[in-house]
């Protein structure tokens, strides 16, 4: 017998394992399943990203970097995020290049957070922010945000949900998985909030470029947020480098820093066969890159389309590759929706509360896979629906 | 760009029900954009793309360089023409260097290609030489990796 179990700390026995490893278990057994639970690009990485990296094998450029990242990459990064959003970061020390953004993300808290601190995000939202926010003792504040606000963070709702020992605010636009999105003005109200309340703001970027209508701004762009700010993207979304796993942290020195501090214990530094592909996908990789965001775009509005015709309302998401239907409306709540479809259709979309308590009512649909498969599904996801109806 | 060209040129196997209702259309109008296509000498026509190793797709191709004295015989296109039309011929162009025309050209065997370079080029008055190269083996075919495995991904079906 097993009884391991009582090495396991405390605060982590009690962590509930991620529902969409739940998820997967199910679909990964069953054949025929269309699935539209994937959160990555379906395209592979443009070849001459690929071509970086086995020059770097080819080259025997295979040791470690230094723990911030190569310079090359960095001066990169450098370049890049002043080009498309705004702030200027030395690269000499306000940038640190990381495992992709969620490293960036876990060792930030844990360079910042003291135990008992609380921690504001939006929800629904990725699943590591409240487990990340867990793991470093502290406390996890989640702010609901509304289908009928398409998703975007209402300044009151963050005020609202504010508490004494409130110390980092987490955002991630356009959001995994609702596709919402902030626009300038929402920013402004945001940052004036995070100033009056001395709050430090972790702007998730990762699917920034992948922006469909209007511009994407930067918080870390608006006055005096730059030094309250930290920036963090990476190459996996815009770029399809999900498995290069590469990502990067800009801010203030101090807090890159301590963030190194975590970062050169724990994982020394990336892989340097993904930072040299990072710094090709910088140099040469935006006509690529608009070529996947206007796929994505097309097939967004083919599956948003659907859906409302098939009687599940779904609004337009502004970014990422996420449509968040409400399968409410059929009377299932989203667990029930979701593996009744998965039963009787084999279409696979994942339940809304593996977002958080916020994403009850709702499914994520992934619209990164070919127009062939998301017509299917479609078609599937529509005799599903005339089963329930008629219930 | 027209929509319906568009679609088809992506490259998916979508069938015109498909189309219709990715683009917000029925199945005839997108059956009316197609024929518009061919009358307009867009769409010229459709087939399918096949693995070469596949035996029934195991015939012999060679490109041929072919060199041509255009005077008195219709020119360049009348020579071009002339050759376009013999059925061996998957494709002809003119270009610009050390010869005229290329042509791709596929037979059952290796002694059927050779009977047409001797017997059917070499004869056209206009004709002054011919060079012959046959294809080994291909590694990417129409913008599709030829390969045995082919572009395997071990993406899992539900990830965050």
């Amino acid at each position: 017998m097993d009884d391991s179990g009582r090495f396991v700390a405390r605060h982590v026995a009690t962590l509930p394992k991620s529902g969409i490893r739940d998820f997967f278990a199910i679909v990964s057994k069953m054949k025929d399943a269309v699935s539209l639970g994937i959160g990555e690009p379906d395209f592979v990485t443009p070849y001459h990203i690929r071509e970086a990296a086995i020059s770097c094998l080819e080259k025997g450029r295979t040791s470690y970097t230094d723990n911030r990242g190569t310079q090359q990459l960095r001066d990169e990064i450098s370049r890049y995020v002043a080009q498309y959003y705004g702030p200027e970061y030395n690269p000499e020390n306000e940038i640190l290049v990381t495992i992709g953004v969620s490293e960036a993300l876990d060792i930030l808290l844990r360079a910042v957070l003291n135990p008992g601190d609380k921690v504001l995000y939006h929800e629904p939202c990725y699943v590591s922010y409240a487990p990340s926010v867990t793991l470093c003792h502290a406390v996890p504040l989640p702010i609901r945000t509304l289908s009928s606000d398409q998703f975007a963070l209402d300044p009151a709702a963050l005020r609202a949900a504010w508490q004494p020992g409130s110390k980092v605010l987490v955002l991630n636009f356009p959001t995994n998985p609702t596709g919402g999105t902030a626009d300038r003005a929402k920013l402004q109200e945001i940052a004036k909030f995070a100033i009056e309340k001395d709050l430090l703001v972790v702007s998730d970027e990762i699917y920034s470029e992948l922006t469909f209508d209007g511009d994407h701004v930067s918080i870390a762009s608006l006055p005096g947020m730059r030094e309250r700010t930290v920036f963090l993207h990476g190459f996996s979304k815009a770029f399809a480098m999900t498995g290069f796993r590469i990502g990067y942290a800009c801010g203030p020195a101090a807090v890159i820093d301590g963030m190194l501090k975590v970062h050169q214990y724990g994982i020394m530094c990336a892989s340097i066969i993904s930072q040299e592909a990072a710094v090709e996908a910088l140099r040469n990789g935006r006509e690529s890159m608009l070529h996947m965001r206007d796929k994505y775009r097309e097939r967004r509005d083919f599956i948003v389309r659907r859906f409302n015709e098939l009687g599940l309302p779904c609004h337009l998401p502004r970014g990422a590759f996420y449509a968040f239907p409400q399968v409410s409306v059929t009377g299932l709540d989203s667990m029930t929706f979701a593996s009744k479809l998965l039963e009787q259709q084999k279409v696979a979309v994942v339940p809304g509360t593996a977002f958080g308590a916020a994403g009850a009512g709702f499914c994520r649909a992934s619209f990164s896979t070919s127009y062939e498969r998301i017509h299917e599904a479609c078609e599937r996801i529509g005799r599903f629906m005339d089963t329930v109806q008629k219930r | 760009m027209n929509s319906v060209l568009k679609l088809i040129l992506e490259g998916e196997s979508l069938d015109t029900a498909q189309i219709g209702k990715i683009l917000g259309m029925g199945p005839e109008a997108v059956e009316r954009e197609l024929a518009d296509l061919r009358r307009q000498g867009i769409l010229l026509g459709w087939r399918p793309i096949i693995n070469p190793s596949y035996e029934a797709e195991r015939r012999v191709r060679a490109v041929i360089e072919i060199k041509i004295r255009p005077e008195g015989v219709g020119g360049f296109d009348g020579l071009a023409e002339r050759i376009s039309a013999f059925e061996q011929v998957e494709s002809c162009y003119l270009m610009s260097g050390g010869y005229d025309l290329l042509v791709v050209v596929t037979a059952d065997n290796l002694y059927k290609v050779a009977g047409f370079v001797h017997e059917r080029l070499a004869r056209i008055d206009g004709v002054q030489g011919t060079s012959t190269h046959f294809f080994l083996r291909a590694y990417k075919k129409d913008g599709f990796i030829v390969s045995d495995e082919g572009l395997r991904r071990d993406q899992p079906s539900v990830s965050p």
